[in-house]
């Protein structure tokens, strides 16, 4: 037995489980149905309460919202699946990053509009829900970001720093908000937050906007103003990694040690002493630990904290050095009591490179396979995952991808699309698709015939059987047969076909009469189905015939359901006393070859072994029929004979 | 011009456009929308063009903007704009139902519902189509009966019983009491609402195999001319005068049609929809054949289509 990696979290069911009852369970597609047993540790048993209840695991799949994401993340999903393999990797790497961002952004999309529902509501718990949803979307960003930047982006040293400024830029927006406020008070200089928004610029390496608020204050004291001069000439004289530059990374490196030098220089030369603030920002730009950690409150985050401290020590840092410095930070900030909670241990995770064990914390940590079935499948792309097999055949990606799909069948309307990420699991979607596309609830014909189209397309010949089958059961128990025949004919059930066929022979014989005749009339090729379709539409004709008055043509026909075997022996009795009035017109139809035959035909009836379980009353009808026809036959034999031998003058 | 897409949290089933009175020179810029396959449906109205709310920016927001909207009981299977106001639904649930739209689109109510007025002995059935011509409605479901209302009157007007062994798919007004069904055996029935008896007045269909027709639509100038579409997505056009044979047969779509529809005020124009994914616009260029084709492939499977009249 595996070793659990977290304790399971214990959900309340209401009005279950009381009286000291066992509670029984079963597993279904997506959900958990529990019920009390009887039985009961001590005392007397008692029967349990009489409800089923059902638990449902993922409550995020029934969110109206958060199905926009579902919707067009499989769009994202079909697209990236659609790239093909044999263009150079420099532009797949583009193609990547781009689809990446497509992702994020619909993420983002999502998350603004369950803000703006959370805002907008009245209603308390559904505003924390929204809430709850929104921090968690935030989260899956924050690690998906990370990610791209890291792993599908894999930027070399110089560039690394940019994107993860980029990145904590991106998630930590309040500084922009609070610089607005600033800027647009009537005196900026003497905003309360004046500073605090400085020394955010600062720490985010955003040195030209810290510079143009700086100037707000240069203005003001004119007789501190060369101190202000220094600050904005170190800042403005910050070396900038640029990737797409002549300059490479080394010379960067020398020229960001003589700046930092001079900052340094700055220092001792205590400079900034008249101003504490500046004092601190010089401190910030030297990179000093512990004034950095002074600035938690504005930092925030320990990531940030990483980058800022990695920005200010080692802008040239290189992407397999990165976890020390991350481990380190994470100590740093959070101290030596505080525990990480799951969001950092991800991050961590992260940047030590460490994909599988990112995958497997997330999964662990979120109740919807979404979020690591994308990213998987998305780095499966980039070639990043390993293949070792797990236990049960497949490889991670293709895992993680069918439990997702699952669990978007279990959906009412999400199914459609988890056919198409079956599809592209290569070794287990088929099976996968062909066990779950039987188990679509079928309420109206037309959803019934999507189904069938998506069955048809990948020729699940056995699913469609099984679902025609269903389909013409439902219509025959409700008498509606000819939508029934329209079934088996769509299946090519013959088995089906011969069902309905022995129906319509029931009806007739207990009413006298065909019903549904438009269907009966008109069946046309698809009569050759079955045997007994095809006695029921040539019947049928026989009848319309005989109701025309062609007689010699519905005897012909009567003749050849007779002798080419068409008819079931059953009814052959039945035919022949439909030959009676025939036998009977004043107008000799059968010839006497055909007179023959059914005489032998008759005959053949007869020396078949007699029904045991006749009475005496139905023996009775059954010779007198049979004595009844011998005559009709015999006579007509006669005056055939008379006919055929007259030459006519 | 390239179409616009916007993410909404349901699966639509019928969209169309809402009439506007002929002396209004100005293109429709109301639809409707019916949702399927959810838990809760609903029938939604839905704006484009300057009804619709701009954002910040002042700039022309082209994206549909919800008006409003109307719980559903059942999946909508066909919609209809009985006129300017009153919209009919066709629903999964075998009720058939009358929603009222506000003047100024801001409101939209149930006003009658004829609740199972398909359906079997012991069982609800779907209402597969509705057909409007103010004030008569003409229903079909998949119990195979034909049912006939008046807008303003509670009670049914006409039944036909048992009109068809196996499920009608749609129906269109031919005349004023008459009325052509498809059916999923593959025939064309007609109906005249002046005779008393229950049995059509003609039966039309294809000789060879009886693929299940889905679709049909009435040309705007000539009674007698329809166009169908089926399971194998074959395009038919019809002269029903004529008999047996359809005088054109088109291979449209590699899946089933699902709606066809003649353009109304341009009927040399053909439109039509399919589970295949495309959406494809015909035209006739001369007489009755129908040649040219352009094609607007559509990311998921259309379930509908319905064009704005253009005037003049």
């Amino acid at each position: 037995m595996e070793e659990v990696d977290v304790e399971p979290s214990t959900t309340l069911i209401p009005s279950a489980g009381f009286h000291r009852k066992h509670l029984g369970f079963e597993w279904g597609p997506g959900d958990l149905l529990v019920y009390e047993t009887n039985y009961k540790l001590q005392g007397p048993r008692s029967a349990g309460s009489p409800f089923v209840h059902i638990v449902r695991r993922d409550e995020d799949i029934c969110s109206p919202i958060l199905r926009k994401l579902f919707n067009e993340s499989h769009l994202i999903f079909v697209g990236l699946q659609k790239i093909k393999e044999d263009i150079p990797s420099k532009n797949k790497k583009s193609q990547f990053v781009s689809i990446s961002k497509n992702y994020r952004s619909v993420i983002r999309a999502c998350m603004e509009e369950l803000q703006q529902n959370a805002v907008s509501t009245q209603n308390g718990s559904l505003a924390s829900q929204y809430g709850d949803q929104v921090s968690i979307l935030l989260a899956i960003e924050l690690i998906w970001n990370l990610c791209e930047v890291l792993f599908i982006d894999t930027a070399p040293a110089g560039s690394l720093l940019l994107h993860l400024l980029d990145w904590v830029r991106l998630h930590k927006s309040d500084v922009d908000a609070r610089a607005r406020e600033v800027l647009q008070s009537d005196s900026p200089a003497q905003h309360q937050s004046y500073w605090d928004v400085v020394i955010s610029l600062v720490l985010q390496g955003r040195t030209d906007e810290a510079r143009q608020v700086l100037s707000k204050q240069a203005s003001l004291r004119e007789e501190s103003s060369s101190v202000f001069k220094s600050m904005d000439g170190l800042l403005q004289t910050m070396p900038i990694f640029n990737p797409t530059g002549t300059q490479t990374l080394t010379e960067f490196e020398v020229k960001w040690r003589h700046w930092h030098e001079e900052c340094d220089r700055c220092l001792q030369e205590n400079t900034f002493a008249s101003n504490r603030h500046l004092e601190t920002i010089c401190k910030i730009l030297v990179g000093d630990e512990d004034t950095l950690l002074e600035q938690k409150e504005l930092l925030s985050t320990w990531y940030h904290f990483l980058v800022t401290r990695l920005l200010f020590t080692h802008p040239t840092i290189k992407p397999p050095d990165l976890h020390y410095y991350a481990q380190s930070s994470m100590n740093m900030f959070l101290g030596p009591r505080a525990s990480p909670e799951p969001l950092d241990i991800i991050l961590l995770s992260a940047f030590e490179f460490d994909l599988h064990q990112v995958i497997k914390d997330c999964s662990i940590a979120l109740n919807n396979w979404w979020f690591v079935a994308h990213l998987t499948d998305l780095l499966d792309h980039c070639k990043l995952l390993q293949s070792h097999n797990l236990h049960f055949g497949s490889n991670l990606r293709e895992f993680l991808v069918l439990e997702y799909a699952s669990g978007l069948f279990t959906h009412h309307s999400l199914w459609q699309l988890a056919v198409d990420y079956f599809d592209h699991c290569p070794e287990f979607g088929r099976v996968y698709l062909e066990l779950q596309i039987e188990r679509v609830p079928l309420d109206t014909e037309r959803k019934a015939i999507k189904v069938l189209r998506i069955c048809e397309d990948r020729q699940m010949s056995e699913q469609v059987r099984s679902i025609c089958k269903i389909m013409a059961k439902r219509a025959l128990r409700n008498n509606r047969l000819g939508s029934a025949l329209s079934w088996s004919i769509r299946a090519k059930d013959a088995a089906f076909a011969t069902l309905i066929s022995e129906r319509f022979l029931q009806d007739y014989s207990n009413k006298g009469s065909f019903t549904d005749l438009d269907l009966l009339d008109n069946l046309g090729p698809a009569m050759l189905l079955s045997d007994r379709l095809t006695f029921l539409g040539k019947y049928r004709e026989f009848h319309r015939l005989y109701g025309e008055k062609r007689f010699s043509e519905a005897a012909r026909l009567l003749l050849s359901l007779m002798t080419a075997k068409i008819a079931p022996r059953s009814l052959w009795m039945t035919l022949l006393t439909d030959a009676l009035p025939l036998l009977e017109q004043k107008e000799v139809i059968f010839s006497v070859d055909q007179t023959y035959e059914l005489m032998s035909c008759l005959e053949e009836l007869n020396s078949g072994t007699k029904d045991s379980n006749l009475t005496d009353q139905d023996e009775d009808i059954e010779s007198t029929k049979t004595e009844l026809l011998r005559l009709a036959l015999a006579r007509n034999l006669t005056m055939a004979i008379v006919k055929e031998g007259t030459i006519e003058t | 011009m390239d179409p616009i897409a916007k993410y909404i949290s349901q699966k639509i089933s019928k969209t169309r456009w809402r009439p506007i009175s002929p002396a209004l020179l100005q293109q429709p810029e109301v639809f409707a929308t019916g949702s399927w396959d959810n838990e809760n449906n609903s029938v939604s109205i839905w704006s484009v063009g300057e009804h619709g709310v701009s954002n910040t920016d002042g700039e022309f927001d082209e994206e549909p903007q919800l008006l409003c909207a109307s719980q559903h009981d059942g999946d909508v299977m066909d919609l209809q704009f009985l006129d300017q106001d009153r919209l009919v639904s066709a629903s999964s649930s075998g009720a058939v139902m009358i929603f009222k739209l506000q003047p100024d689109c801001q409101a939209l109510s149930l006003a009658h519902v004829w609740e199972r007025a398909h359906r079997y002995s012991c069982d609800n059935t779907p209402c597969t189509a509705v057909v409007c011509r103010s004030p008569e409605l003409v229903s079909v479901g998949e119990d195979g009966r034909v049912t006939l209302y008046k807008a303003d009157q509670t009670e049914v007007v006409r039944v036909i019983e048992n009109a068809d062994s196996s499920t009608i798919h749609a129906v269109t007004f031919l005349r004023t009491t008459e009325v052509l069904t498809v059916n999923s055996i593959g025939q064309l029935k007609m109906w005249d609402f002046r005779q008393q008896s229950d049995s059509p007045a003609q039966i039309l269909s294809l000789t060879g195999d009886r693929v299940p027709l889905h679709c049909v639509d009435k040309h705007p100038n000539q009674q007698h001319i329809v166009a169908t579409g089926g399971q194998d997505g074959m395009l038919c056009i019809w002269d029903v005068r004529q008999g047996n044979t359809p005088f054109s047969l088109i291979e449209a779509h590699s899946a089933e049609m699902w709606e066809v529809h003649f353009h109304p005020s341009n009927p040399s124009h053909l439109f039509t929809c399919s589970e295949d994914g495309s959406l494809l616009h015909w035209e006739t260029t001369s007489g009755s054949d129908m040649s040219t084709l352009l094609q607007i492939p559509v990311a998921a499977q259309p379930d509908t289509v319905c064009q704005q009249p253009r005037c003049a």
